[in-house]
Formats: C-alpha cells, structure tokens, sequence
C-alpha cells in the first residue's frame, strides 16, 4: 500500500499530518503498538525537519504485510556532513524555529534509534533524501 | 462479547440518527429505522443518550428493591448525588431520607479519595518508567484508551477507584463486626452508565465486589418524593459521621485529581472530544513531559455525567460550597479524623491493584495484516468514490465509515443514495428495488408518506 503527503516549508501548524494518518492506519492493520509508536515518533521528525530546515518535500510511504518503508525527500540547503548531524546535540537549526521548541539537535539521532534501517542521503544546494524502515515484527 | 450498559428501546427509537452523527467511536449505524450499538466500539460515554429525542436510550441497572433482601445494605453514593439537591437541603437530611428509605448503611465513595490518591502517588513512584501516568478514574476513558488508543493502555494506572476501594472498606468494616459478606450488600448509586459498565464487567478483575446499581435519577426521585412527603415539620435524624474533607468533594469534578497530585506537568482535559483531540497529540509524543493525566468523559467531570439530573454548573457550584464549608472546618479543626477508615488504609492501598489495562483495538480491519492491507487498500478506493458529504443516508455516520463496513461486508454498496440514483438512472436497478433497499434502512414508514404544503 503506497500513501503520499506533501509538507510545506514553515508550515508547522500542519506538522504530524503524515505520521497521524500513518498512525491511523497502522492501528487498523493490527500492528503492534508499540512499533506503531516507533515509526510516528520517527516519521513526526521527519517533517519537521523538512518543515524547519528545507523548502518543503514529499513524504512516501509504503505498507507491506511484514514493514513499513518511509522516504522523506526534501527540497533545501543539504546536510555537508551527514556523521556530524547525526550526532545528539548538533544543531543549525535559526533561533526563532529553536524558539518554537523544534532544533534541539536530537531530530536524526532519534529518528535513528526508533527504526530498524536508515539511510541519509544529501547533496548541499539540493536537498536531502531520509530513508526508514521499521519491521512489525 | 463487550458488555456496555447503553442500550437502545427499539420501539421508542424513531430513527432519527442523532445519535450515529454524534457518537465519538462511530459504533451506531441505522437498520430497519432503529439504531443499534456495534458493542466492541461503544465504551459508554453516553452521547447518545443526551441527544436523543425519545428517550430511546437507558442505561441497564438493578431492581432497586433489590438492596431490601440485605440486611446491611449499603448505598454508596457519589459525592455528585449530594450536588443535585436545591441548597436549602442539607447533607444530612439526605442521609436521614436515604435511612428511611430502608438503606442500613450509607457511605460516599468519595470517603476513599485520598486512599486512592495514595495508591495512585505509591504507583507513580514505584513506576519511574511509565509517564505519563494516567488516572483510571473515569471508565468511559479506561475503554476510550483501550479500543482506540491501545499504546497508551500500559499508561493508565492499574488501580481501583474510590467506589471499589469505599466498597472494600464498607465489607471489611462490618465483616469486623460480625457481620456475614452474604448479609452486606453494596449498591452503587450510579451517575453514568460506564460507572455501570465498571461494576458489570470491571477492566483488570474478574467481578466486581459491587452488588448492585442504582440509577442515581431513580434514588434522587425517591429520596425528593420522600422528603415532600415528610413535609416541613418531620424531625430528620442527626448525622453523626460526615467527615468528607474538601479535596475528597472536590475530586470528581474536572482538576479535583490534579489539583493534589505531586506530579510536576499534568493536564486536567474534560469532555469526549477534547480528550480524543489531547490524546491523539500524546500517541505522537508531540506533547512531552507530561506526568499525569486526569482524563474525564464528560463535560464538568461527575457534574456533567448524564444522571446528574441538574445542570452541570449548579451542580458543581453546589460541591464547591460544600467543599468551601468542609475546608473551613478543616482550618478550625473541627472535622474529626476518620480513624476508622485510617486503620484500613494500608489494607485498601495493598490492596488497590488492577491486572494491567490491555488494549482491545476496535480499529483493527483483520487479525491477518496482509488480508487488512487488501481491505485498506479497497477502503481507501472506495472512499474516494463516494460523495464524502457524510449524509447518513446510507445508515453509517460517515462515508468513510460506510467504506469500511462495505469492504467488511457489513454493508451493501447501494446502500448510498448517490450510488443508487445512479444505478437507478443507467436502469441498473428497478425504482422498486431502490425503494425497498431505502426502507430496509430507515423503516417501512418514511417513503410511504405522501407530503403536502
């Protein structure tokens, strides 16, 4: 089953649309919920960082009987060094979005540790391309 | 099989559809012009039960003479009973009224509200990883979070409420005196049906220790008639033992739970929607470090729950008063401790644990996830086609809602009007069929009419 949501760049009223319609339909499926719980939080970060740091994108999901693959591709400014984002803490987020309680540092950590596989691709001045997948069982 | 303690009286039902418009969980679809309750998704909030026009819907109780084979029955009230009576009536006349009534003992649950509130500080601090915690206190939220939210099941605390705990108290107090179990009755005096839902099928026991309800607009009835029959003169006994303080009064309305928990963040949230609107938020983690949730079905807490036969705010003010007036005695220091409910403190809060919550999803399309794909991707097909005004026509709140019962055979596609008109236009189907399918949702009755201006 394939679901696609555009996100918005600035648009943090509407962050956790995705993940909640995803939400949604992992309960439906039975999945457990504490692996439901995994992959909104990971996808909820997900948003909002193409909501706070890009220029908007696309989030792309795809529901298979055994996992759940995530694709969050943004339009923005890339991440020059993908290690160094990844660790806790680090953060280029502007003070007024850090002011919104968002940019703390802990977005890809986070992400990482709630899924299974992940996978970061970016090229600075195009954008960047956040790969997840979560097993159900 | 669900129990839940709303139920629908078919022949005063007029089909009206209300109710299915308004119900938060979508358990009511329209067959035959009557409603009916889809049990697993019902957890007995009672919205239907206060927009019906025709009182089609009732809440399942006891006999109400049934207390009389006891000899030491025992009427436990909700502290919101006492709210319902116009301020001229004291406290006390109601538990003299109650006495004549027949009652052998009377006890607010509310008398165990800081014994609950003990058991409820112990478990957070013995449960550092669980947060946030939140109250089991109203029951429609316990099965709200089991069948909608299951995630956060293993959040809600695992402990019996004021009414259990008052009710083990009433057992073990007059079992000390002598008194056989088979001779003590406890009859709860009910304010909503899912306190009812509560005691006939309690979450995490096997049976409540509760022996009956009471429909608490049934007891206001009697105890009201009793006092005008009494007429002005009638000498009331004195109550001797009220010693309900001012937090217990309180703690049934909205923030009475949060405004004396230690927890650092918590939130107070009443009403079915704002609740389902805060936990949606919660299930995401979008809302962090949070660590006590009071959650409450209705409006104003207790003093909204669908027997309170007042309005919610007289009501409430009213407990206010009474807590103002125990608060003052407190500060003077004339409530006399309850040293009796003291010495079995230790032995309710040990005493107080549940078998954890478990989730109960009534979302769940298929127990096979492959099979519930294939169905979700037919709903979501489906649902695109449809006209997605949410008429009801079709018996089903919404045309979402209609998709999923269509996709679960539990609903026929022409059953939506838009659908049918078309089959009826390209002669797929007889005007004869379309009109017989028509009643077979909304009753024989309606199309047979003929209007006139």
């Amino acid at each position: 089953m394939h679901q696609e949501y555009t996100v918005i760049e600035g648009d943090f009223v509407n962050a956790g649309k995705a993940s909640s319609s995803v939400k949604k339909t992992l309960k439906q499926l039975n999945v457990n919920p504490q692996v439901v719980k995994r992959v909104v939080v990971a996808l909820y970060e997900a948003e909002v960082n193409a909501i706070a740091h890009a220029y908007g994108g696309k989030v792309l999901v795809d529901i298979d009987p055994d996992k759940i693959r995530m694709v969050v591709a943004d339009k923005g400014p890339g991440i020059p060094d993908i290690a160094l984002a990844m660790q806790e803490g680090y953060s280029t987020a502007r003070p007024e979005v850090r002011d919104m309680g968002f940019g703390a540092g802990m977005g890809l950590p986070n992400m990482q540790k709630n899924v299974d596989k992940m996978n970061v691709t970016s090229e600075v001045g195009v954008g960047t391309t956040v790969e997840m997948e979560v097993n159900f069982v | 099989m669900f129990y839940h303690a709303l139920q629908i009286e078919e022949p005063r039902c007029i089909g009206c559809s209300r109710c299915m418009k308004i119900c938060p969980t979508e358990a009511i679809r329209i067959f035959g012009g009557k409603a009916s309750i889809q049990e697993h998704r019902c957890i007995d909030c009672g919205k239907c039960y206060e927009v019906c026009p025709a009182q089609a819907i009732s809440i399942k109780d006891d006999d109400f003479e049934a207390f009389r084979r006891y000899p030491h029955s025992v009427a436990l009230l909700p502290a919101v009973f006492m709210g319902q009576f116009p301020d001229d009536i004291s406290v006390s006349k109601v538990y003299a009224t109650l006495y004549e009534l027949g009652f052998a003992h009377v006890m607010e649950v509310e008398s165990a509200a800081m014994i609950y509130k003990e058991a409820k500080e112990r478990y957070a601090r013995e449960h550092p990883d669980i947060r946030p915690l939140i109250s089991s206190f109203c029951p429609a939220i316990v099965r709200l979070i089991q069948i909608k939210y299951p995630s956060l099941a293993e959040n809600v605390m695992p402990i019996k409420v004021p009414l259990d705990l008052s009710a083990m108290y009433a057992v073990e107090e007059l079992m000390s005196r002598g008194i056989p179990r088979e001779e003590i009755g406890l009859f709860y005096i009910t304010p909503c049906a899912a306190k009812v839902s509560a005691v006939k099928a309690p979450v995490g026991e096997e049976k409540s220790i509760i022996d009956g309800v009471i429909n608490m607009n049934s007891l206001f009835n009697r105890v009201y008639k009793r006092m005008k029959d009494n007429g002005k003169n009638h000498q009331y006994k004195p109550l001797t033992r009220q010693r309900l303080g001012a937090d217990a009064i309180l703690s049934t309305l909205t923030n009475g739970e949060r405004r004396i928990c230690t927890a650092k963040r918590s939130y107070a949230i009443d009403g079915i929607q704002n609740v389902m609107d805060f936990l949606d938020k919660m299930e995401n983690e979008e809302v962090e470090g949070v660590e006590f949730l009071e959650l409450r079905a209705c409006d104003q807490s207790c003093a909204g729950a669908l027997l309170s036969c007042d309005n919610r705010f007289l009501c409430g003010e009213r407990m206010y008063a009474r807590a103002r007036k125990a608060a003052e005695r407190e500060r003077n220091g004339e409530m006399p401790r309850d040293r009796e409910m003291e010495k079995y403190q230790e032995y309710l809060i040990e005493h107080s644990l549940v078998e954890e919550v478990q989730p109960r999803s009534m979302m769940v399309l298929d127990s096979d996830i492959g099979k519930a794909l294939e169905k979700m991707e037919k709903i979501e097909r489906l649902k695109v086609q449809l006209p997605q005004i949410d008429c009801g026509v079709c018996g089903a709140p919404t045309c979402e809602a209609f998709a999923t019962d269509v996709v679960c055979d539990k609903a026929h596609l022409h059953q939506c009007v838009f659908y049918r008109i078309h089959l009826e236009q390209n002669g797929k189907m007889s005007l004869r069929d379309g009109g017989a399918n028509m009643k077979s949702i909304w009753g024989e009755d309606r199309i047979e009419k003929e209007i006139e201006l």
